[in-house]
């Protein structure tokens, strides 16, 4: 019997609820009730996620590293479990990274949240972008930067825990060494972002 | 429910309270019922407790904004002198087939079969839902079925 009835369940395509779903988003969004909005693009460095509250962009994740679900997880935990996926209103933020990662473009124009950083890790990853395109520095060069120079290791954690990866380049900060380090999207992203930029190229082509 | 990103539960359960919707509105006041489950669920996501069957609590959120729609729709209803029709579809040829049966069985066997067959739910879970116990809860899911099958639906 329950088998006979469930065949008998009305036919719900995918496109209608694509409809209802995108008709969710709006309303959400002009009652205040949409606090994160997200999507995922492809790109050169795999699969990222790119989420946003009302403020601005709040992270950016890599997908095939630390996993789709797990940096949704975050955000929930952190931000607010308000969270949709709606690719139009990441329209702006999907556009500079894609055109970054081509090559194209050496800086970004958008507003970001930095609800994710507090205290002196946000202190350290805003310093970030005073690192200019195509160069690098050192862990302790960034400590002296912020103007702490002995909290080597505490500069180290906060870019390894960088939300905004990318937009905040936490990418052009290596070992004393010279040799690039360990890097939230995997360390052969660090190195194809370096190179990138280093010829002012596309992270595409290695 | 903290933890959990709302669209996944958009994702795991849209379908189903959609489906939910269009047995007891029919399927175009279905999509207004949707929603307006969807956005009432958003709303109240954060302060849910992480134990809560979110399928479950889907299904009455979904239950109460139907019987919103429908009183909504017996006010508008034109009065006349005559019994006033009873605020839920009557059977209807198209996609909705045998929920269309479903929609005009008497309230108590219509909510157990939708809740069963549609939302998937125990019999447990479902006298936690519509009062009484378990075993009431499964008598009204065979007499829903037996007039079903009276009328040679199935």
């Amino acid at each position: 019997m329950s088998e006979g009835m469930a065949a008998d369940l009305p036919q719900i395509d995918d496109e209608r609820m694509a409809r209802l779903h995108g008709r969710l988003v709006e309303r959400a969004a002009r009652s205040a009730d949409l606090d994160v909005a997200y999507r995922v693009i492809d790109s050169p460095l795999g699969r990222l996620v790119l989420a946003a509250t009302p403020r601005g962009l709040v992270r950016v994740g890599f997908a095939d590293v630390e996993g789709e679900e797990r940096v949704l997880a975050e955000v929930a935990r952190e931000v607010s479990p308000k969270v949709l996926r709606s690719p139009g209103r990441l329209d702006k933020a999907a556009q500079q990274v894609e055109e970054y990662l081509a090559g194209r473009r050496s800086g970004f124009e958008i507003a970001l949240d930095l609800s994710l950083l507090g205290g002196f890790r946000g202190e350290v990853v805003t310093a970030l972008p005073r690192i200019p395109y195509g160069s690098t520095a050192s862990y302790g060069e960034l400590a002296a930067i912020v103007e702490r120079p002995r909290a080597v290791r505490a500069v180290g954690t906060a870019c390894a825990t960088n939300p905004l990866p990318l937009l905040l380049p936490c990418h052009r900060v290596v070992r004393a060494d010279g040799s690039p380090g360990r890097y939230r999207g995997g360390d052969s992203a660090k190195v194809a972002l370096l190179e990138m930029e280093s010829r002012g190229g596309s992270a595409a082509d290695r | 429910m903290a933890d959990t990103p709302f669209e996944s539960v958009v994702t795991e359960h849209g379908r189903h309270v959609l489906t939910l919707c269009m047995a007891m509105l029919g399927s175009d006041e279905a999509e207004d019922a949707w929603s307006e489950t969807f956005l009432a669920a958003l709303r109240a996501w954060p302060d849910l407790p992480d134990d809560l069957d979110p399928r479950a609590w889907l299904t009455v959120v979904a239950r109460r904004k139907c019987l919103d729609l429908l009183r909504a729709r017996a006010r508008r209803a034109v009065p006349t002198d005559r019994q006033p029709e009873v605020g839920v579809p009557g059977p209807e040829p198209g996609d909705e087939g045998v929920w269309a049966h479903v929609a005009v069985l008497p309230t108590k066997q219509r909510q157990v079969v939708t809740y069963r067959y549609l939302g998937g739910l125990s019999y447990a879970q479902i006298a936690t839902l519509t009062g009484g116990t378990e075993a009431a809860a499964r008598r009204a899911a065979a007499d829903g079925l037996k007039t079903l099958r009276a009328k040679e639906i199935r």
